[in-house]
């Protein structure tokens, strides 16, 4: 599966390092300057306001206007803003603002205020404003390490809007400097996919090269990292590739020379055997009946000899790719029936169905051997009638193409037989070691064909018997007068 | 029985021919070489002469190619299947048949007496002499002549043209021709029939080039006139 590309993850992958990267920075740099800017608001803060208290002399008990003053008196020097200013005592309230009551100031301060002489502090945010709330209770010194307190606490309130400004700036800088940061990762991780897919979009081009039979195919290796590794390893791979397939085709050329060399060898004694037969046939007749019948088989077996060896001279000839296509234009009924009357097929086991009128170019010789051969397999293999038809169609590709075709009556062709039979000594029944035929002539007859550019087929009728079907182009290119 | 001389290399195929041939009738002498072979034509004054292509020495076109300088004798190649062009040089140097080796003394024998056998005069109500443009055609005395010259014709060029003047305007397919005039197979090879029309129209055509009596159809045959 290849839900995505080795390019997106290499980006991905880039991306990822620099978004956590850049977040971890951003996160922790925003949080220590947070914290130190707004320590050190809340630090002046609260010191102030504890000297403006000590400072402070509260009268005791106190009424409510003489405090208001007070209060406002410790408002006025806020630090390091202004601040509201409350006091409680008891059910006393006063403040130095409007509202005697301040609404931030929550229970726990009380509590801690109470509980510590020095002063307790809290930040408070209400309504989206953040507050800072300093609790700090007056005290009465007995001595030097003692305080007593007096009951009486003053809270001071301040608005850290300005100090909230700051530290949303602070934010905003560390995402737009984060931002650019990740387009910029962007770039190196292309660079980094790019370097990486160039020498395998390469492996790739070599492979699919390979495989379309250049064997030759290398790649330039480059650098000395792991992918370099490997391009080296498919130029060594390839190499031994390319020699076992060149000494398998030099064996190969090397056999068929051998064969081709062993045919012609065989050619020149068989002529002057193959002379002489005659005489032997002849004569045979006026020796003892065992001498006869060794001179009988001689001569006959010559024959058959000299018949195998054309044969495979034919053969050796198409794999040398040295056949030549002698063409010539004439009427497909009458080559056909030619050829019947020349091998004497004239008897009724052959039921020619031959429509006059057929014109198409091609090698008579070459037509003929590929009708013979099919004949006589049909009447050797098959049984008779042998019917022999012939018409004319639009091929598969649209050029008029000549069908020439074979049916016998026999058994029909085994299928585990069907996809062999036109092979080289193919023998359909492997208890018969030799047949009256070369074992070559459906080769030699498919050579032809090809040959001719057309198709050969061989399977079974339906009724029963084997069929082969020759698919010729009516006009075959070849050499020619 | 035609005396038939045999020219052929190798001993085994030269033995063998000689002694099939022998056996049927013939009057068979044999020469292992090209230089040899001319030299017992005088001698021995063949009626044909088997040819094998493929000599040391002398090849057999040279052969073919000296016979044919001051001879109409009949030749008949001897070639493999497969060395055609060899073949084609042999007909061109003026061989008037060939036979595929390895073949049988019946096979060799049928050859010859095809090349030997007269073209039938049929037609009692037609003259034997007969006149097409420049070319007088005598069939009773087997000559043909230009313009008054006696033309010398090879066997097979001879029959061909007595062939095709049997019937002017007619056309012959190859294979007709094949059958009819070298009596071979329908499916021989044709170039047999092509290399004899050059000859042919070498030696009777004011321009060979542009033939006016063996014509061409192309993709049908070969046919004489019209004039």
């Amino acid at each position: 599966m290849r839900a995505f590309g080795l390019r997106t993850r290499l980006v991905l992958a880039f991306l990822l390092v620099a978004v956590v990267g850049a977040g971890t920075t951003a996160a922790l740099t925003y949080r220590e300057a947070r914290t130190a800017l707004l320590k050190t608001a809340q630090d002046t803060a609260v010191s102030s306001f504890r000297e403006q208290v000590q400072l402070n002399t509260f009268t005791f008990p106190s009424d409510v206007g003489n405090l208001e003053a007070n209060l406002r008196d410790i408002a006025r020097k806020g630090k390091p803003r202004p601040w509201i200013v409350f006091a409680e005592y008891g059910t006393l309230r006063a403040s130095s603002g409007t509202s005697p009551v301040s609404g931030v100031i929550t229970p726990g301060l009380r509590r801690a205020a109470l509980s510590n002489p020095r002063g307790a502090f809290e930040r408070v945010v209400k309504d989206g404003v953040p507050y800072l709330t300093i609790a700090m209770p007056t005290v009465f010194r007995a001595g030097q390490h003692s305080a007593l307190p007096l009951g009486l606490v003053v809270y001071a309130v301040m608005r850290m809007s300005d100090e909230q400004i700051n530290v949303d700036a602070l934010l905003t800088a560390a995402r737009d400097g984060a931002l650019p940061g990740l387009a910029v990762a962007l770039l190196p991780g292309l660079l980094a996919a790019r370097s990486v897919l160039r020498p395998v979009r390469e492996l790739h081009r070599a492979a699919r090269s390979m495989g379309s039979g250049k064997l030759d195919t290398r790649i330039e290796v480059r650098g000395k990292d792991e992918l370099a590794d490997l391009a080296h390893t498919f130029n060594e791979s390839a190499a031994n590739l390319e020699h076992s397939v060149k000494e398998l085709r030099r064996a190969e050329a090397r056999a068929r020379r051998f064969a081709s060399d062993v045919s012609h060898e065989l050619r020149t004694p068989l002529a002057g055997m193959l002379a002489v037969t005659e005489v032997l046939d002849e004569d045979a007749g006026h020796l003892d009946s065992d001498t006869a019948r060794a001179v009988r088989l001689i001569s006959a077996e010559t024959g058959k000899l000299a018949v195998l060896v054309e044969d495979l001279i034919e053969i050796s000839r198409f794999d040398a790719r040295a056949a030549e296509l002698n063409t010539d234009e004439l009427d497909a009924a009458e080559a056909i029936r030619k050829t019947l009357v020349n091998r004497h097929w004239t008897d009724g086991r052959i039921v020619p169905e031959l429509p006059e009128g057929i014109r198409v170019r091609l090698d008579p010789r070459r037509f003929d051997v590929v009708v013979a051969n099919l004949v006589g397999n049909a009447l050797r293999h098959g049984a008779a009638p042998v019917a022999v038809r012939l018409r004319s169609e639009t091929g598969s590709d649209g050029t008029p193409v000549l069908i020439t075709e074979v049916a016998d009556s026999g058994p029909g062709i085994a299928p585990d037989v069907l996809p062999h039979i036109f092979d080289r000594f193919y023998k359909a029944d492997a208890a018969r070691t030799r047949s009256a035929g070369s074992g070559l002539g459906l080769a030699i007859a498919a050579e032809n064909v090809r040959l001719h550019g057309g198709r050969i087929r061989a399977g079974n009728r339906p009724e029963g018997g084997a069929v082969f079907t020759v698919e010729i182009p009516l006009f075959t290119e070849g050499a020619t007068e | 029985m035609p005396r038939v001389l045999l020219i052929e290399d190798d001993p085994a195929v030269r033995e063998g021919v000689e002694l099939g041939l022998r056996r049927r009738g013939h009057d068979v002498r044999s020469a292992a070489t090209g230089e040899a072979g001319l030299a017992a034509l005088d001698d021995f004054r063949p009626d044909l002469l088997l040819l094998d292509l493929m000599l040391p020495g002398m090849n057999g076109v040279q052969v073919c190619r000296r016979v044919r300088e001051d001879s109409q004798l009949p030749i008949i190649m001897l070639t493999a299947r497969g060395d055609d062009f060899d073949m084609i040089v042999g007909l061109e140097a003026g061989a008037d048949d060939y036979i595929v080796k390895p073949a049988r003394p019946d096979v060799i024998e049928a050859r010859i007496r095809a090349v030997l056998r007269r073209i039938e005069f049929t037609g009692a109500d037609r003259p034997t002499v007969e006149t097409h443009g420049d070319l007088t055609v005598d069939r009773a005395g087997l000559t043909v002549t230009k313009a008054g010259q006696r033309i010398a014709l090879a066997p097979s060029e001879l029959k061909l043209l007595l062939h095709l003047t049997a019937a002017p305007d007619q056309v012959f397919s190859r294979q007709q021709l094949l059958e009819h005039v070298w009596e071979h197979s329908y499916h021989a090879d044709a170039r047999l029939v092509d290399a004899c029309v050059r000859r042919l129209r070498n030696k009777i055509e004011d321009d060979s080039g542009a033939p006016r009596y063996v014509q061409t159809l192309r993709g049908f045959g070969y046919r004489f006139g019209p004039l």
